[in-house]
């Protein structure tokens, strides 16, 4: 069933529409929401509600329970091709709560915040920006570490950062919903503007393997299963994940302007020296800086967009212990 | 007046990123006064040049007080304002909600750290500031409430009104936010208008800088006209007027007008047919804070803010 949270005028002939679709199976009382797209730019989350929503009504019998899906939380962003709302200033993950009697966007997340409230668990796909390619992960305030790292293993994501709290961070969504009692876990994957299907196809198993813990799901959910032959499991089987926690990701940012160049992708184990790949300068042909890690470890971000200024995010890297290097490398060798 | 640079960065593309600062005096670090983050921010551009004009007059005629210095920076982003665009063209980041700066950080975020290691000692900080809500504003000093805003001073200007509001979450990375938890004494002026000039509400905002200075010691006379004696007003106080219908926007009423109860202060119109879908009425007698002002409207779109009197 389709429903309409959010529902106002637009000047011409038009009206600003944030929807949900409601699928309901069996008797069960959990409810799951997928929600994505507050930043225009993100894409990733786009192909996970398509899978979901198809492969759940496709095997409707094996839902006990209720999936909500809200692909679009910013649509005029996302038609528009932009992270944020049209004419408005403001970082749409940052203004969660909302407000009730504020703008058109405060009244948005107003209405979404509430919309969401009593889930049983939500689920918030980002996929980086532009700039930034990520592998998929989950990041999860320190705050709420105890109760959600054991869910967002369900997911089989290569990594789940455990951050420090934020002031900013208060007005995300995640951090409305959890600190009002609705768990919320956040993924970033991918990159902006495209879609990775395979990062997407593993998101949509971890997300039947996350239902199915929770009991809210049997059986496979692939196109040819057979009801016959998937009576209890979810066949998928779901990978390690990296559990990072404190002061242990190592932040490389650009010495000089120019245009980056690298062979590396996320996901991958880098060794203290390695070259991560270098700023150049198109007019001399010089190499104007090396981008080298300064670390062994796990690197789970990695500069897409090729122009930088000083300063601009190169990479991050996990340093992991001696005795994780297993795990990590078990990580590493999951397909991209 | 000495010439400083604050920040420099080469661009592959472009020519060098500068922050250039004008100090004026020496020894005790008493006013800084910044000028736009943002690129749109063309009123408060204008100002902060008339402002330097006025201390380079003040300076040639022996005004500036001993042992104290005022710095201005005219531009914290002129890269943005060259190309037309709001924030920070390469990645759409604000400098103005990245303080207290990381100089091992993001781009933004090391621009912000190089100016607020230059100016967190002064004993007044003074913005040039726009708001995140398009529309016009009566001219006012303005204060988040962090426990160690300075309303007293704030009177200094002799601005109409003086307010204060409560800060929001992703406002703890503003540079006020950050000067008053440093011990300066942070004041936002707002002039009006963002990106168009606005010669009456300009004027008038020089004439409140310059009253300041003079009333801090920073400058010994001003040819500025005389103040008023501000209102404190709390912004959780005023009265807001959102839209009911989205449309074609007509205002008759604009920011600093006083106004009756029942009066229409605009209207809201079917942007096919000319049908007025919705008169926008006082509730009070009062002053017009904000006024939204652009040709179209959302439905729920903020229209007015009132001083009730």
């Amino acid at each position: 069933m389709i429903k309409t949270i959010v529902n106002t005028e637009l000047p011409l002939a038009e009206r600003f529409l944030v929807k949900k679709n409601i699928i309901k199976g069996g008797k069960g009382r959990q409810r799951l929401c997928i929600v994505t797209g507050t930043h225009g730019d993100e894409l990733e989350g786009q192909m996970v509600c398509y899978e979901m929503a198809r492969l759940i009504q496709q095997h409707i019998d094996r839902l006990t329970g209720t999936v909500e899906i809200y692909p679009a939380l910013n649509p005029l962003g996302i038609d528009t091709i932009q992270r944020g709302i049209p004419n408005f200033d403001l970082d749409m993950n940052r203004i969660f709560p909302g407000n009730e009697h504020g703008t058109m966007a405060e009244q948005a997340a107003y209405r979404i915040c509430e919309d969401l409230k009593g889930a049983c668990m939500v689920i918030d796909i980002h996929s980086s920006n532009l700039y930034l390619r990520e592998s998929p992960q989950v990041r999860i305030n320190v705050l709420n570490e105890a109760e959600l790292v054991p869910q967002a293993k369900h997911l089989g994501v290569d990594f789940i950062w455990v951050h420090d709290a934020a002031t900013v961070l208060e007005a995300t969504l995640a951090h409305s919903l959890n600190s009002t009692g609705t768990p919320c876990l956040v993924v970033e994957m991918g990159v902006g503007q495209r879609i990775n299907h395979r990062m997407c196809s593993h998101l949509v198993d971890g997300i039947f393997n996350l239902m199915t813990e929770m009991g809210m799901w049997k059986g496979g959910h692939e196109d040819n299963d057979n009801d016959d032959d998937n009576d209890n499991e979810n066949e998928k089987s779901i990978g390690p994940s990296i559990v990072c926690k404190g002061d242990r990701v190592t932040f490389l940012n650009a010495e000089t302007s120019g245009v980056f160049l690298t062979d590396l992708h996320t996901g991958t184990i880098v060794s203290k020296g390695q070259s991560i790949g270098k700023i150049v300068e198109p007019l001399t042909g010089e190499t104007l800086s090396d981008v080298i890690s300064p670390t062994d470890g796990f690197l789970f971000t990695i500069r897409a967009y090729p122009i930088v200024y000083e300063g601009s995010l190169m990479a991050r890297i996990f340093r992991h212990d001696e005795d994780e290097l297993e795990l990590v490398t078990a990580v590493s060798q999951k397909p991209e | 007046m000495k010439k400083e640079i604050l920040f420099q960065m080469k661009s592959t593309y472009r020519d060098d990123f500068k922050i250039e600062g004008y100090r004026f005096g020496s020894g005790e670090e008493t006013v800084c006064i910044v000028g736009p983050m943002r690129g749109d921010e063309v009123q408060q551009q204008y100002i902060c040049s008339q402002i330097v004009h006025e201390l380079q007059q003040a300076e040639s005629e022996g005004l500036l007080q001993p042992d104290r210095s005022i710095l201005v920076i005219p531009s914290c982003n002129p890269f943005s304002m060259n190309v037309s665009r709001r924030f920070w063209a390469m990645d759409g980041t604000d400098i103005n909600r990245m303080f207290p700066g990381y100089d091992q950080g993001e781009t933004t975020q090391r621009i912000a750290a190089a100016i607020f290691k230059r100016i967190e000692n002064f004993k007044y900080g003074v913005q040039l500031a726009s708001f995140y809500v398009p529309g016009e504003f009566v001219p006012h000093v303005r204060m988040l409430r962090t426990g160690y805003e300075d309303v007293e001073s704030a009177r200094l200007f002799g601005m109409p009104y003086v307010t204060v509001r409560k800060p929001l979450p992703f406002d703890t990375a503003l540079l006020n936010y950050n000067w008053q938890i440093w011990n300066t004494s942070a004041f936002s002026l707002y002039a009006g208008r963002t990106d168009c000039i606005d010669q009456e509400d300009s004027r008038q905002a020089v004439d409140a800088m310059m009253r300041f200075l003079v009333n801090v010691g920073a400058i010994e006379h001003t040819h500025a006209k005389p103040g008023y004696l501000s209102d404190f007003v709390n912004e959780d106080d005023l009265t807001t007027l959102s839209a009911h219908h989205a449309g074609i926007y007509v205002r008759r009423h604009k920011a600093g007008d006083s106004i009756k109860a029942g009066e229409v202060l605009a209207c809201i119109m079917h942007p096919y047919d000319g049908r007025v879908l919705e008169e926008v009425r006082s509730p009070y007698d009062g002053t017009i804070f904000f006024s939204h002002h652009r040709p179209l409207v959302l439905q729920n779109a903020l229209l007015y803010r009132i001083i009730p009197t």
